[in-house]
């Protein structure tokens, strides 16, 4: 099945998901609401996204974006399932129970970018020490012991 | 700190009470092939619960790219995986490819093909001469890095350096090869390295005390090899057939005729000989690449040198050594990268590891952490 194949059985089957589809590179990309994430994820994965390949999160500077990449080994085609969390307090509905590999890149995310995870079975810092303060991937992380490079460019 | 607590009471067979053993494995450890601590809770010999811990090799690559430019990421990159860091490379190139639109010349397409084919060689190596010290047959060790020594002295006179190269560049690769017979070397190298598997093969995998200690060991089902984001030789060893190479095609990898070796049992023997039978899929692509290389540049050499992306994002993988190995770049328009994100296969397929343990000895526990492959420079980037 093609990509553009996936947007029509997609548009035929969630009508209301199909205005926020878009492609780039071949990949198709979906943006939602976090309320809607674990519904859209759940519809995603039914309809064949049997890998998730990986979990991240953007610094916007008012929001953080999460990234989800997912790819269908019998379609041979790739997504992004993408949402903003809010700055304050983030959180938003964990994966693991669609995808089991959710399971360390979500805890690397909780660890790197401080969002917590609902229903996690197992959310707790991936990298850093447990007492370690603050989250270095956030934009506005400081610490003593940070280098800062000379600003050439 | 991680807390260890919660030690399990177990009755014995004759009704005594008796408590778990918690062990600590690691993290610096001749068998944990690298800075993994694992802690394993045993029942007498046989592993009840095992959890990886990671980080110890953590030193904020992705957050030291967004102080970098673009340029000066790619030796990062190589600190990823420091077993195969071609790939590395290859994958930030591609995906910075994508994000600002660069053409690279056929022929530094070529090359890299051959060098990263070459890399598989030398990381497979590494992985199973691993294996044999693992089980206590160190004669394989030093048959796999015999090998792998030829190809790391070929990248040394391709590059200069034998570990960490920075060959793969934005729209091509650093050089060409050298003319002092290096595509000569390579091509006597590829056709007697059937004949080194072979022997490897003989030699370990039709052991019987090999195939005691590998065999049943760490069984990996292939439903959930998918559900856990096992990829590469990990997943291949379940019989999950799924190879970045021939699924997404990148690169010139639709020109080369390959199969993908397949085990069958999931079990470590399979984990490790499809990696051996991949190094003979490599020589067969190589012998083919090395046949059809046209002349030509290696590199655009059109390309600025600050190189400044449109704003956006752009994601790429490729199948390295140990699965599928993709970079995630998002650019703000500026010299440096907003946001890089490596989707790590040993770290995927580490997460495996408290799965396939329990009820296995802890020796057996090293030979699955073994079987696994894990880099800890990727794993904990």
């Amino acid at each position: 099945m093609k990509i553009e194949e996936l947007r029509e059985h997609l548009c035929e089957r969630h009508p209301d998901l199909c205005p926020l589809f878009s492609l780039e590179f071949g990949d198709g990309i979906l943006v939602v609401d976090a309320e809607k994430l674990h519904d859209a994820a759940s519809d995603l994965c039914d309809l064949g996204f049997d890998l998730l390949g990986w979990c991240t999160a953007v610094d916007r500077g008012t929001f953080f974006e999460m990234v989800y990449r997912l790819r269908s080994r019998t379609m041979q085609v790739g997504m992004f399932l993408k949402c903003q969390v809010p700055r304050e307090s983030p959180s938003i509905a964990s994966l693991t129970d669609l995808w089991p590999a959710a399971n360390w890149h979500e805890r690397e995310v909780y660890d790197l970018f401080g969002i917590t995870f609902e229903g996690h079975p197992d959310l707790r810092r991936m990298f850093l020490p447990d007492d370690w303060p603050g989250h270095p991937l956030r934009k506005d992380y400081a610490d003593d012991r940070m280098i800062r490079r000379p600003d050439y460019f | 700190m991680l807390e260890i607590e919660n030690r399990e009471t177990i009755t014995c067979e004759d009704g005594r009470q008796a408590e778990e053993l918690v062990l600590n494995v690691g993290p610096s450890h001749p068998s944990t092939h690298g800075v993994c601590r694992v802690i394993a809770h045993l029942d007498g010999e046989v592993v009840t619960k095992a959890e990886p811990v990671i980080g110890y090799l953590h030193r904020g690559i992705e957050k030291m790219a967004e102080n970098r430019t673009y340029l000066q990421v790619i030796p990062l990159t190589d600190r990823l995986d420091y077993v195969g860091s071609m790939y590395a490379n290859w994958a930030y190139c591609r995906a910075l490819e994508r994000l600002a639109g660069m053409l690279v010349p056929e022929r530094g397409e070529y090359l890299r093909v051959i060098t990263c084919e070459l890399q598989r060689i030398a990381s497979h190596m590494m992985s199973l001469g691993s294996t044999g010290a693992d089980t206590g047959a160190f004669t394989l060790f030093v048959y796999a890095f015999d090998v792998r020594e030829r190809v790391v002295e070929l990248f040394e006179r391709l590059c200069g350096s034998r570990l960490t190269y920075n060959f793969v560049r934005p729209g091509g690769v650093s050089r060409d090869m050298p003319d002092d017979g290096w595509t000569d070397d390579v091509r006597a190298f590829v056709k007697g390295l059937p004949k080194q598997l072979a022997e490897m093969d003989s030699l370990f995998f039709a052991n019987v005390i090999a195939k005691g200690r590998l065999k049943g060991v760490g069984v990996l089902d292939p439903e959930k090899a998918v559900a856990l984001g096992a990829t590469g030789p990990v997943a291949r060893g379940s019989g999950v057939d799924w190879d970045l190479r021939r699924d997404d095609a990148y690169s010139l990898y639709p020109r080369f005729e390959f199969d993908v070796p397949l085990g069958s049992n999931g079990d470590a023997y399979d984990r490790a000989r499809v990696r051996l039978f991949e190094c003979y899929e490599s020589a067969r692509i190589l012998e083919q690449a090395l046949d059809q290389i046209p002349d030509g540049a290696v590199v655009d050499e059109t390309l600025p040198r600050l190189i400044t992306p449109r704003v956006g994002e752009a994601y790429d993988h490729i199948e390295s050594a140990r699965g599928s190995l993709g970079v995630f770049l998002v650019s703000d328009g500026g010299p440096k990268p907003y946001r890089m994100k490596v989707r790590s296969p040993a770290f995927c397929n580490l997460s495996l590891l408290s799965e396939l343990a329990p009820g296995h000895t802890l020796s057996d526990l090293i030979v699955i952490l073994g079987s696994l492959d894990p880099v800890f420079g990727e794993v904990d980037r």
